[in-house]
C-alpha cells in the first residue's frame, strides 16, 4: 500500500489549504472542494481497510528516516478502521453543515478539513510525540469550530473548553517527558520493546509517566472525575461539530488502547497492562453518571451529551477488561456510540431548528413542522443510543456483558450496565414523550422560516442512521472482521516487526 | 544546577497551577502561560543536564548533550505559544460578548440566570 498511508492525513491538509487560500469567498465551491475531498477519503480509507483486513500491519516512515529516529504512521487493522470510521462520519457532517451551518461563520470547511487532519493523524501515527501534535492540530481546529456561529452561552463554553484541553497537553508532554527520559525512544514500537527491558530502578519514574499520560486519555475520553467539559461543549456546540466530536472522544479510547495494549501489554512484565486497575472503576462511575445526567437533564443537547459520557463509560468498560473478546465487543461498541452519537445530535438540531423559541428546553410547546417524521428519527436514535433491540446498541452491549463473563468485576459490570442502561429508556422516553406527544395536545403551532424539508440534513441524519442498521444487518461480519483487529492488538509482535525489523523481537524475548 | 532547574519547574508549576484555578480569565490565561513554561524546562531537562556540550554526534565524540529533547522543547514552544495567542484573543471576545470575565460567565456569589445549562 506503500504511499497511500499517507493520504487520509495530506488530502484534508491540501484540501484545508486551498479552501481557505483559493474559494474563501464562493460558498458554494467550499462545499463542492470539501464534499469531494471527503468522498475521496472515504474511498481511500476503505481501501486501506480493505488492505489491512489482508496483510500484516505496514510502516510508512516520513521523510525515509528510519524508525526509531524518524516519525512513521503505522496501518493496522485498528488504525484503518478508526480512519474509516473518520471518514464516514466526517461525510454525514459535511453533508449536514452544507445546508445553512456553513454560513454562520467563517471558514468552516477549512477548519473541519484540518479537523479531519488532526483525527486521521492520531490515529495512524507510530509516535507518542506525534500522537501529541495530531493532538493539537485536531484540538485548535475543532477550537475554531466549536466557537463557529459564537454567541454568549458558546464562547463561555468554548472557553472551558479550551482551558481545559491545554492543560491536558501541558500533561501529556510532561508524561511523555518523563517516558522519554527513562527509555530513550518515543517511537510506540521501540517504547514495547524498551518498556520491557526497563531497569528495575528506573521503573518507578516510567510508571508515574504512563499514568499522567493515562490521565490525559482520559481527559479526551471525558472518564469520570475529568468530563466537566463533556456536556457543556457538546450541548454548546454548533449541531454539525458536535456531530464530529463523537470522534473526538473515541481518539481518547483509541489512544489508551494502543498505548497501554501495545508498550504495556502482556511482554512489559512488572508494568503489563497498567491502566486496568485505574480504568475499571474510572468507566463504571463514568457511565452511572452519565445515565444520571440523562434522566437528569433540562435540556436536549443536553441530555445527549449525557448519553454520549454513558456511552463512552460503556467503551471504557470493555476495553478495560484488556482480552481479546471484550476489546472486539468494545470496538462495535465504538463503532455504534459514534454513529448514534451524531445522528442524536443532528436529529436535535432538526428538532430545534423548528421550535422556534423553545429551543431545545424540555417543556411542552406547540407542534412543529414535520414533528412526526423527526419523531421517528429520534425513536430510531434513542433506541439505538439505549441500547434496545433491534439495533446495534443491543448487540454491542450483548458482546460487552458476555465478554465480561469470568471478569473479577463482572457483577458489578452487569449490574451497572443493566440498571444505566433502564436510565437511558427512562430519560429518552421521557425527552421523547414531552417533545413529540404532550406537544401535539397543545395548541396552535410553530412556524420559522426556512426551507421546510433542508434535504441534506435529512439524507446525512438518516445516513447517520443508516451506518447503525447497516452495523446490525452486517453484525456477523463486522464481528468477524473485528475479532481479527483485537487479535491483530494482542500479538503485538507483529506491530513490532513492521515498524523494527525483524531484530527488535529478539529484545522482547519472543 | 540540578536544585536550580528543579525548583525552578516546581514554582513555575505552582504558580500556574494557583493561577489556572483563580475565576478569572486573565489569571487563568497567565497560569496557563506559566505552565507551558515550567513544562518546556522539564522537557528540557529529560535529555540530562549537561553543559558545554556538542548535541551532534560524531565518531569520538563519547560526551553529548541529547538533541531530541530540544527538537521536542522547540515544538511544545511553537505550539504552546499559538494555543497562548489564541486564548488571549479569544479572553477578550468572551469579555466583550458575556460582559465579564469570569470564566463560568458570572461574578462570584450571582446565581446564573437560566438555572442550570444542561
Amino acid at each position: 500500500m506503500g504511499d497511500w498511508i499517507v493520504v487520509p492525513i495530506v488530502l484534508p491538509a491540501v484540501m484545508a489549504a486551498l479552501i481557505v487560500l483559493a474559494v474563501r469567498h464562493d460558498i458554494l465551491l467550499q462545499r463542492v472542494f470539501s464534499i469531494t475531498a471527503t468522498v475521496a477519503l472515504v474511498a481511500v480509507t476503505l481501501s486501506l481497510v480493505v488492505f489491512a483486513n489482508g496483510n500484516d500491519p505496514e510502516m510508512y516512515a516520513l521523510s525515509n528516516w528510519p524508525a526509531p529516529f524518524g516519525i512513521v504512521l503505522v496501518l493496522d487493522r485498528l488504525s484503518a478502521m478508526m480512519v474509516f470510521l473518520t471518514s464516514l462520519l466526517g461525510l454525514g457532517v459535511v453533508l449536514f453543515a452544507s445546508s445553512e451551518w456553513d454560513q454562520r461563520g467563517k471558514h468552516f470547511h477549512a477548519l473541519f478539513q484540518f479537523q479531519l487532519m488532526g483525527v486521521n493523524g492520531a490515529f495512524l501515527t507510530g509516535d507518542v510525540f506525534n500522537l501529541f501534535v495530531f493532538f493539537e492540530v485536531l484540538l485548535i481546529a475543532s477550537y475554531g469550530l466549536m466557537l463557529h456561529g459564537a454567541g454568549a452561552e458558546r464562547l463561555k463554553a468554548g472557553m472551558q473548553y479550551i482551558v481545559i484541553n491545554l492543560t491536558g497537553s501541558s500533561l501529556f508532554l510532561i508524561g511523555v517527558g518523563m517516558i522519554y527520559s527513562v527509555t530513550g525512544t518515543l517511537n510506540m514500537a521501540d517504547l514495547a520493546v524498551q518498556v520491557a527491558n526497563v531497569a528495575p530502578g528506573d521503573a518507578a519514574l516510567l510508571r508515574a509517566g504512563a499514568l499522567v499520560l493515562l490521565l490525559v486519555f482520559c481527559v479526551k475520553a471525558a472518564l469520570v472525575p475529568i468530563h466537566f467539559w463533556l456536556p457543556g461543549t457538546y450541548a454548546n456546540a454548533p449541531a454539525p461539530v458536535a456531530a464530529l466530536f463523537a470522534i473526538m472522544t473515541k481518539v481518547g479510547a483509541y489512544s489508551v488502547l494502543r498505548v497501554y495494549s501495545l508498550a504495556f501489554g502482556d511482554a512489559a512484565g512488572d508494568m503489563a497492562w497498567l491502566a486496568q486497575p485505574y480504568l475499571m472503576p474510572a468507566a463504571l462511575i463514568t457511565l452511572v453518571l452519565g445515565m444520571v445526567g440523562v434522566v437528569a437533564a433540562k435540556r436536549l443537547n443536553g441530555l445527549i451529551a449525557f448519553s454520549v459520557i454513558g456511552s463512552m463509560g460503556t467503551l471504557l468498560i470493555a476495553i478495560a477488561l484488556f482480552t481479546p473478546e471484550s476489546i472486539a465487543a468494545g470496538l462495535y461498541y465504538l463503532l455504534h456510540s459514534t454513529f448514534s452519537g451524531a445522528a442524536l445530535f443532528l436529529i436535535a438540531d432538526l428538532v430545534v431548528s423548528r421550535r422556534g423559541q423553545f429551543g431545545d428546553s424540555l417543556h411542552t410547546a406547540p407542534t412543529f413542522h414535520q414533528s412526526g417524521f423527526l419523531a421517528v428519527l429520534f425513536f430510531v436514535g434513542a433506541i439505538a443510543m439505549a441500547g434496545m433491540p433491534p439495533l446495534s446498541g443491543f448487540i454491542g452491549k450483548l458482546q460487552i456483558l458476555d465478554a465480561a463473563r469470568g471478569s473479577d468485576a463482572m457483577v458489578w459490570i452487569w449490574a451497572i450496565i443493566l440498571v444505566t442502561s433502564l436510565l437511558c429508556i427512562i430519560g429518552f422516553g421521557r425527552a421523547g414523550s414531552v417533545l413529540f406527544w404532550k406537544s401535539a395536545s397543545v395548541e396552535g403551532e410553530i412556524t420559522v422560516e426556512g426551507a421546510k424539508w433542508p434535504v441534506l440534513p435529512i439524507i446525512a441524519t438518516c445516513g447517520m442512521l443508516g451506518g447503525l442498521v447497516a452495523l446490525t444487518v452486517f453484525a456477523g461480519p463486522i464481528t468477524d472482521y473485528l475479532h481479527g483487529v483485537a487479535a491483530q492488538i494482542f500479538d503485538t509482535s507483529g506491530y513490532i516487526q513492521a515498524v523494527l525489523g525483524e531484530g527488535a523481537l529478539a529484545l522482547l524475548g519472543q | 544546577m540540578e536544585f536550580l532547574v528543579a525548583s525552578s519547574i516546581g514554582l513555575l508549576t505552582t504558580c500556574g497551577t494557583y493561577l489556572l484555578l483563580r475565576g478569572r480569565t486573565f489569571p487563568v490565561v497567565i497560569g496557563l502561560a506559566l505552565l507551558s513554561y515550567a513544562v518546556n524546562v522539564f522537557l528540557f531537562a529529560m535529555g540530562r543536564l549537561t553543559i558545554n556540550m556538542p548535541p551532534i554526534l560524531r565518531d569520538g565524540v563519547t560526551e553529548y548533550t541529547d538533541p531530541l529533547p530540544q527538537a521536542l522543547v522547540l515544538t511544545a514552544i511553537v505550539i504552546s505559544f499559538g494555543m497562548t495567542a489564541l486564548i488571549v484573543v479569544l479572553s477578550i471576545r468572551a469579555y466583550l460578548e458575556i460582559g465579564n470575565d469570569h470564566v463560568d460567565g458570572r461574578p462570584v456569589g450571582e446565581p446564573s440566570e437560566a438555572g442550570d445549562k444542561n
